[in-house]
């Protein structure tokens, strides 16, 4: 990292999401689980409606001047009425409610005597009532993560959003079946520290949550939003990190960024004196003076009569929109994000023409169409339908107009790769809005002594518990811990008599290891699993044969277990034993070095020639009975 | 609105601190220390609590056995004033943008009426009951959906503010009156009514009678999803009534509502022939026996072919004097398994002058009721008889009972929905003395209540 985080005051706020736990959705009793393919469709439009205090959210104007139209994808038992936003919420879930009360409990948090449900404006499409329902739980509190305090800023109980099945500029689709399963929310104050501090913070939070055996597991159950400041700079939140390898590159980008962002801050008003961003209101259309360029993008576009090139005049920003004080950072990127969500592609500006197919004598013409006097003055130049190009010439302007506050407050995305995209303004308080349709709901010590006793305990002693109980090694208990089968963990050792060490490892390593080569752990379902140690434990599946069982399975190469096991006895004892010869011939290397111990990669290669040719026992059984002849006579 | 004032222990505490609603406050409690805005108290509500709205937007209550403190906060905020309803409306806070040129199109544009009468349309969060209510006026709808000035200068009326289960005939006399006078302007191209949806269909019926030969079209819309949401369905419908009122080439009465579960498609029913069959989805209204007069979907109004109906075309709407009355004394009758025959009697004693059965199938009652009605048909009193089924037609001369019931003097109302039939006999009542006038009349057809043939019907859009 380029900047010492603590020069410069960073400062990072988590919000953890939770996924409950529960069977069935916040405020209807649909299932929770997610549908591979939907079978009914509604399109909608939303609208940005005043709040309580008669106010209309920025975030929300801004969503609704983007989105035409939405369709909604839903399929029954996954999603009813209530999701499609034709009947009214019913209770909420109790079960989700005592969750989000335990967590308070846990985290010392001071809940409210009385709970009430809040819609917060939503307007991307995410929600069909235009509203994430929200209730505030309890505010206050503290975590203690290897010793360390850190404060609870608040702990509310919320419905997830419809999940986002494709963006193609004015129409959104979404799902309806993530819709309305309960999340709990967790806002930690905000710390300084380095980014690994941060995601020890996040992990410790998590493993408590997990502790209380209440909540999902799995990818995309827990998310990570972080609020991310630094000195002098306004708080930027950014959504969307699901993974905490993701966590650190998040922040590590978003220090210089900011940090990037104040330099060419500081560059304006020190350097060149700048008090007050200067826009020229003037907008002046430059299409015909594109149309005479020789850019094949700007050509090509134009080919679309409904498309417009409009230009317009920043004082003094000359060098400023191409400069980069970090690799990377530039102002230029920052506004070419903005204008990407009105379906532009990006913006030309004047530190980097001529280019592009953009001569110089285009430039000087655009320059004198915008009464362009001083060299210090730059340009941008944006194209599309001219609906579109307002809007994103509106939102530039307003980006432009606080770059002397060098970090303005926004809402970012995390991406893949930890770096951040601008997703909107950041939505203030005037997006919430009570639920009329739901009574508030009291809290009182008859609902909260029966909760005390189910408060997790400190995550130690469950770690200890799975050393002692299962006689698994520390590393292994925490993975099982930390890992999404840890409740199936516990079912597969009580149902089968396969040691837990190796239950442990093939449900964590095993699958990590193929998860990082590539391979979609998503198939192997709760089921799933449990049927392959059945097999395993009635002598089935060769033990060996497990993980080439998950690669098959990922791979799909075959459909279930059945068509593993089918394969068996198709050849015969002789056949088999020879192809064994075979394979032990091409590795007596090996087998010389290392005796005994070339089973496990002699199984493997066995199973890879043989796989669903014969059984894996009776293999394994060859294998092993001629290998030890092979280890004794090479001993003689 | 009725009261939002605290009461008992709680209105005490916030008197003696010289606090009120709205005002910025900051509460000390056992536990921590929360500042926000006093926010009122529902009115069903205990008096255990405080509720107030923090910073961050959420509302929160606190027990006051928990309170140690409580004060006023240091900056009066400007929200406040909102949430006791006395902030002045921001016309900049509208979705719209300003529009230079609006003036000046205003004047070429046609004329629509907008009368308000309460309803989820026009509904925000009551205090007082912590449900919705409703207190937008017909302008702040107007300023909402500024799509409608596309086609149309709207001037916009709140003739009343009630929930529609609150209405009764005396409104429906007042609506009509109401839009009498707008049409006797002669300057709108249409009327369009704001109405809450339970009983939107009583009233589309009641104006029918009362505004039969009506020159212009009246249209009557509401919301199932209130709009203080962004989901509201008010939006589309408003448009969509809009649009009808200014390019329809028939007058009479229509309800316009959404089609589907989808933000696409409008169905423009007749007045007399519409239901709401569903309780809370956007499609609960449905045109019942015939297809929905015309479907409008985004600019463009789809007229159906219903071959029994007689739809009138605005220029020929002979306008002579509107009945507007309506009288009480009828009642709408659901006969069940199990029903007693003496609650006829007790109608008759009561002063009923009309009872409306609906039957069972065809239009059937147990024949335990036969004397009970002879009984009352020889004190005067009608006897009407329309079906449970919603769709399709009595006939009372398929089954014995049925020939039973026409034999004492009962009246089948042919293909007539329920609450048309309750709603007609109301208007006939008001202006009409002779009972065999008015038993005549509820059996022809006025406002296409009742149609001679059942089209086959294989899709209801
Ligand atoms: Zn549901």
């Amino acid at each position: 990292m380029l900047t010492n985080p603590l020069a410069i005051n960073l400062k990072v706020g988590l919000e953890i999401h939770q996924q409950l736990a529960t069977g069935t959705k916040l405020f209807c009793q649909c299932d929770c689980n997610e549908n591979e393919e939907y079978t009914l469709v509604l399109s909608r439009s939303l609208r940005p409606a005043q709040s309580e205090l008669g106010i209309i959210d920025p975030a929300a104007l801004f969503e609704f001047k983007k989105i035409q139209s939405v369709k909604y994808h839903a399929a029954n038992r996954t999603s009813c009425l209530v999701e499609a936003d034709e009947e009214p919420p019913h209770h909420v879930n109790r079960d989700a409610l005592e969750s989000a009360l335990i967590f308070s409990l846990a985290l010392n948090s001071d809940i409210f005597d009385e709970i009430h449900v809040m819609r917060k404006i939503v307007i991307d499409g995410s929600n069909t009532g235009g509203f994430q329902r929200t209730m505030l739980i309890s505010m206050g509190g503290f975590i203690e993560v290897n010793g360390k305090k850190t404060g609870v800023q608040s702990i509310c109980l919320e419905e997830d959003a419809a999940k986002l099945i494709s963006d193609n500029n004015n129409l959104r689709e979404y799902g309806l079946d993530r819709l309305g399963i309960p999340l709990v929310e967790i806002a930690l104050e905000p710390i300084s520290g380095t980014p690994q501090e941060v995601m020890q913070l996040a992990l410790g939070l998590g493993r408590i949550l997990r502790a209380s055996k209440r909540v999902a597991r799995g990818i995309g159950s827990i998310r990570q939003d972080v609020n991310i400041s630094i000195e002098n700079g306004r708080v930027v939140e950014i959504k969307g990190v699901q993974k905490l390898e993701q966590l650190v590159k998040v922040i590590e980008y978003e220090v210089i960024r900011q940090h990037g962002l104040m330099i060419i801050a500081n560059i304006l008003k020190n350097e060149r004196g700048i008090a007050e961003i200067r826009i020229d209101n003037r907008i002046v259309d430059v299409t015909d003076i594109l149309r005479a360029s020789s850019s094949k993008k700007i050509l090509e576009s134009l080919k679309d009569q409904n498309t417009v090139y409009k230009a317009i005049k920043i004082e003094g920003f000359a060098g400023i929109l191409g400069y980069e004080p970090y690799d990377k950072i530039r102002l230029g990127k920052e506004l070419s994000q903005i204008v990407r969500f009105y379906g532009i592609g990006g913006i030309f500006h004047s530190d980097e023409l001529p280019g592009y197919g953009i001569s110089k004598e285009d430039v000087d013409n655009i320059g004198k169409k915008l009464a362009i006097r001083s060299r210090a003055d730059a340009f941008i130049i944006i194209g599309g339908i001219l609906a579109n190009v307002s809007s994103a010439i509106e939102s530039l302007i307003q980006r432009l107009e606080v770059v002397l506050e060098g970090v303005p407050a926004e809402t970012r995305a995390a991406t893949q790769s930890g770096e951040t995209v601008y997703i909107r303004p950041r939505p203030g308080s005037a997006r919430m809005y009570p639920e009329t349709d739901v009574a508030p709901i009291k809290v009182n010590n008859l609902l909260l002594d029966p909760l005390r006793q189910k408060i997790p305990r400190p995550i130690e002693e469950y770690i200890t518990e799975l050393i002692s109980n299962y006689g698994l090694n520390k590393k292994l208990a925490e993975e099982i811990f930390d890992s999404q089968y840890l409740n199936l963990f516990g079912k597969i050792v009580s149902s089968t008599k396969i040691s837990p060490t190796f239950i442990a490892s093939k449900l964590t390593e095993d699958i990590t290891n193929l998860e990082r080569q590539g391979y979609d752990s998503s198939i192997l379902t709760q089921e799933r699993l449990i049927e392959i140690f059945n097999e395993l434990d009635h002598g089935k599946i060769a033990k060996e044969s497990v993980t080439l069982l998950y690669q098959m399975l990922m791979n799909h190469e075959i459909k279930d277990l059945n068509e593993f096991e089918s394969g068996i006895e198709t050849m015969t004892e002789h056949q088999l034993e020879e192809e064994i010869n075979g394979i032990l011939c091409k590795h007596l290397d090996t087998i010389r070095e290392k005796g005994m111990n070339s089973m496990g990669m002699l199984m493997g290669r066995t199973m890879a020639v043989l796989r669903g040719r014969s059984d894996g026992q009776k293999i394994n059984a060859i294998l092993k009975r001629k290998l030890e002849q092979i280890v004794a006579s090479e001993k003689q | 609105m009725g009261s939002v004032e605290y009461k008992g222990k709680a209105s005490e505490l916030l008197i003696e601190n010289d606090i009120k609603i709205g005002q910025s406050i900051n509460i000390q409690t056992n536990n921590g220390k929360y500042s926000g805005i006093l926010l009122p108290r529902y009115e069903l509500f205990d008096d255990n609590h405080v509720v107030m709205k923090l910073r961050n937007g959420y509302n929160i209550g606190i027990n006051l056995t928990k309170i140690r403190s409580i004060e006023k906060g240091s900056s009066d905020s400007q929200y406040g004033a909102y949430i006791v309803g006395k902030a002045s409306h921001n016309v900049n806070q509208t979705i719209g943008r300003p529009n230079s040129d609006q003036a000046k199109v205003e004047g070429t544009l046609p004329k629509v009426a907008l009368i308000s009468t309460g309803g989820t349309i026009g509904s925000k969060i009551d205090y007082r009951t912590g449900g919705v209510t409703s207190v937008l006026s017909a302008s702040d709808l107007y300023l909402s959906v500024p799509e409608i000035s596309r086609y149309a200068s709207v001037d916009t009326e709140v003739l009343l503010n009630e929930y529609s289960e609150n209405l009764r005939p005396e409104h429906w006399t007042l609506m009509a009156n109401k839009i009498i006078e707008k049409t006797s302007m002669g300057i709108y191209r249409g009327i369009i009514l704001s109405h809450g949806t339970d009983t939107m269909h009583y009233s589309s019926a009641a104006l029918s009678f009362a505004l039969r030969n009506i020159p212009i079209p009246v249209i009557l819309t509401g919301a199932q999803r209130s709009s203080d949401r962004p989901s509201s369905d008010a939006a589309l419908n408003l448009i969509g009534a809009t649009k009808f009122a200014i390019e329809s080439e028939y007058s009479g009465v229509f309800v316009i509502m959404h089609a589907d579960a989808s933000d696409n498609l409008l169905a423009c029913h007749l007045g007399t022939r519409v239901r709401k069959n569903h309780t809370s989805s956007r499609d609960a209204f449905e045109s019942i026996d015939i297809k929905p007069v015309a479907l409008i979907n985004g600019e463009n109004i789809k007229m159906q072919h219903n071959p029994t109906l007689e739809l009138q075309r605005r220029e020929d709407a002979n306008y002579s004097s509107y009945k507007t009355s309506f009288d009480r004394h009828v009642i709408l009758l659901k006969y069940y398994p199990g029903f007693e025959p003496a609650i006829i009697s007790y109608l008759v004693q009561s002063g009923y002058k009309a009872i409306i059965f609906e039957g069972t199938g065809l239009g059937h009652v147990s024949n335990e009721c036969i004397a009970q009605l002879k009984q009352a048909i020889n004190s005067g009193v009608m006897i009407f008889m329309t079906s449970q089924c919603i769709w399709g037609r009595v006939n009372l001369n398929v089954y014995d009972t049925g020939r039973d019931l026409l034999g004492i003097g009962v009246v089948p109302l042919s293909d007539m929905t329920p609450e048309t039939a309750l709603v007609k006999t109301m208007w006939l009542l008001a202006n009409n003395q002779h009972s065999g006038d008015i038993k005549r009349m509820m059996q022809e057809n006025m406002c296409n209540e009742i149609s001679s043939i059942s089209p086959i019907q294989l899709d209801k859009k």
